[in-house]
């Protein structure tokens, strides 16, 4: 009885250990009139990473069409979208959420390698 | 026909004069039993029947814009209202394809903007003017002051046998028409053959035509479904401050050169406006004249450019022939 009882729990365990793929790496972008925080950033081929938009004044977007990605955020309002890139190279993001004259130079560049 | 322009006349004005934007000619429909059925829907809609009409699109004036890359401010606005009313016989449309206004982050000075702008364009001798918002006159403020100045930011309308529809892919912040607006367009456009002739004009490309620079509508595809099945569909549009000609399906777009400054094609590494040159002031500023018959099937528009010069103004070019009396940049 208490044989199986061990037998169980192990089995239940190693499931749970099956069944849980590791957390992605969040990497956050700060976003406020008319630049992006960091400039730059790098990402892997084949890793999950979950991209966070951060906003500390008003609405702004985070645009990579390459990657899929199409963020929006507000002053208190994160958003974030998890992507596992597949392709190499040097993407540019823009924000494609009109905020001011500056904003043709709110830019950045995610590197994939 | 009566209406329509004498292209020789506005060749002859244009080529010494800098842009007027883009003029496009249509031809009545044709006396068919198709032409026939149109005429008389479109009569029966709003007694607008089909005939020649010539219209001229203006875009990206950017009223209250200042210093580099162009320090003349509303200068060639200005000289472009005086080509279009030199002209003999006058056309009967004027589209402004958005960013008529440079935002501000004061609102009221930005309503001043759009009180300048009016000053200005209420000069043409042409009364029937449409316009829609670019991202500059719309997207901080969601469109008020668009609105409070011009009416919806979208809307329809028919003109001598053509059905106009204004397209706001701006006013919501993003580069997006959004699903409200694409139900409305296709209900509005429900009501017409496939045959019908329609001017769709928007400030954005509603198509991948630069992403990475902000030329695109992200649901423009979504448009273009609406569009797709009707036939004769041309777009006007502005935004890239440059000409551009591109096809989708059966669509074709048109972009007209801005009246402020120009952007260079889209195939260069880097979006940085073309450098003022004093000597050319108005240089990558051009006149389009867009030709056709809504008759022909398919409908293809002919297409004219003119390299643009003052130089006929008084033998020389330049910046100096710009400024009044005393005044200096």
């Amino acid at each position: 009885m208490k044989r199986t009882f061990v037998l169980i729990i192990l089995i239940a365990v190693a499931q749970l250990g099956l069944s849980q793929e590791p957390a992605p790496r969040v990497v956050e972008i700060t976003a406020k009139r008319f630049e992006f925080n960091p400039k730059q950033v790098t990402l892997k081929r084949g890793e999950r990473v979950t991209i966070r938009l951060v906003s500390t004044d008003r609405a702004h977007g985070f645009l990579v069409k390459p990657l899929g990605l199409d963020l929006d955020a507000d002053d208190g309002k994160p958003s974030e979208k998890t992507i596992t890139p597949d392709t190499a190279g040097s993407f540019p993001a823009i924000c494609d959420h009109y905020c001011g004259s500056g904003h043709a130079n709110m830019k950045m560049t995610v590197i994939v390698e | 026909m009566k209406n329509e322009f004498d292209r020789r006349a506005f060749m002859r004005i244009s080529a010494m004069s800098i842009g007027a934007g883009a003029l496009l000619q249509f031809s009545p429909l044709a006396a068919t039993a198709r032409g026939n059925a149109m005429s008389r829907l479109f009569h029966k809609q709003n007694g607008e029947g089909p005939g020649a009409f010539s219209i001229v699109q203006l875009s990206d004036t950017h009223v209250g814009f200042q210093g580099p890359p162009d320090p003349l401010g509303t200068k060639a606005f200005e000289r472009a209202v005086d080509v279009i009313n030199a002209l003999d016989p006058q056309p009967d449309l004027i589209l402004f394809t958005g960013d008529l206004t440079h935002d501000s982050d004061d609102p009221a000075e930005h309503a001043r903007r759009f009180k300048t702008f009016r000053s200005i364009s209420d000069r043409l001798r042409v009364k029937k003017r449409m316009h829609v918002p670019g991202e500059h006159d719309a997207a901080l403020d969601g469109g008020v002051l668009f609105r409070e100045n011009f009416g919806e930011t979208h809307y329809s309308f028919d003109h001598r046998g053509a059905h106009f529809v204004a397209l706001d892919n701006v006013s919501m912040g993003k580069p997006i028409v959004g699903d409200e607006q694409i139900a409305w367009l296709k209900k509005d456009l429900a009501r017409f053959p496939k045959t019908a002739p329609i001017v769709v004009f928007t400030h954005r490309p509603p198509f991948d035509l630069k992403p990475d620079w902000e030329w695109f509508t992200s649901d423009g595809d979504a448009v273009m479904n609406v569009l797709a099945p009707y036939d004769n569909v041309t777009v006007l549009y502005g935004h890239i401050h440059r000409e551009n000609h591109h096809t989708t399906g059966h669509v074709q777009h048109h972009a007209a050169r801005s009246l402020i400054f120009a952007f260079p094609d889209p195939s260069t590494a880097e979006k940085k406006p073309l450098p003022f040159n004093p000597q050319q002031p108005f240089r990558n500023l051009g006149i389009r004249t867009v030709s056709g018959n809504t008759a022909a099937r398919p409908f293809v528009a002919g297409i004219d450019d003119v390299e643009l010069s003052i130089r006929e103004l008084s033998g020389t070019e330049g910046i100096q022939q710009m400024l009044k009396q005393g005044e200096s940049l």
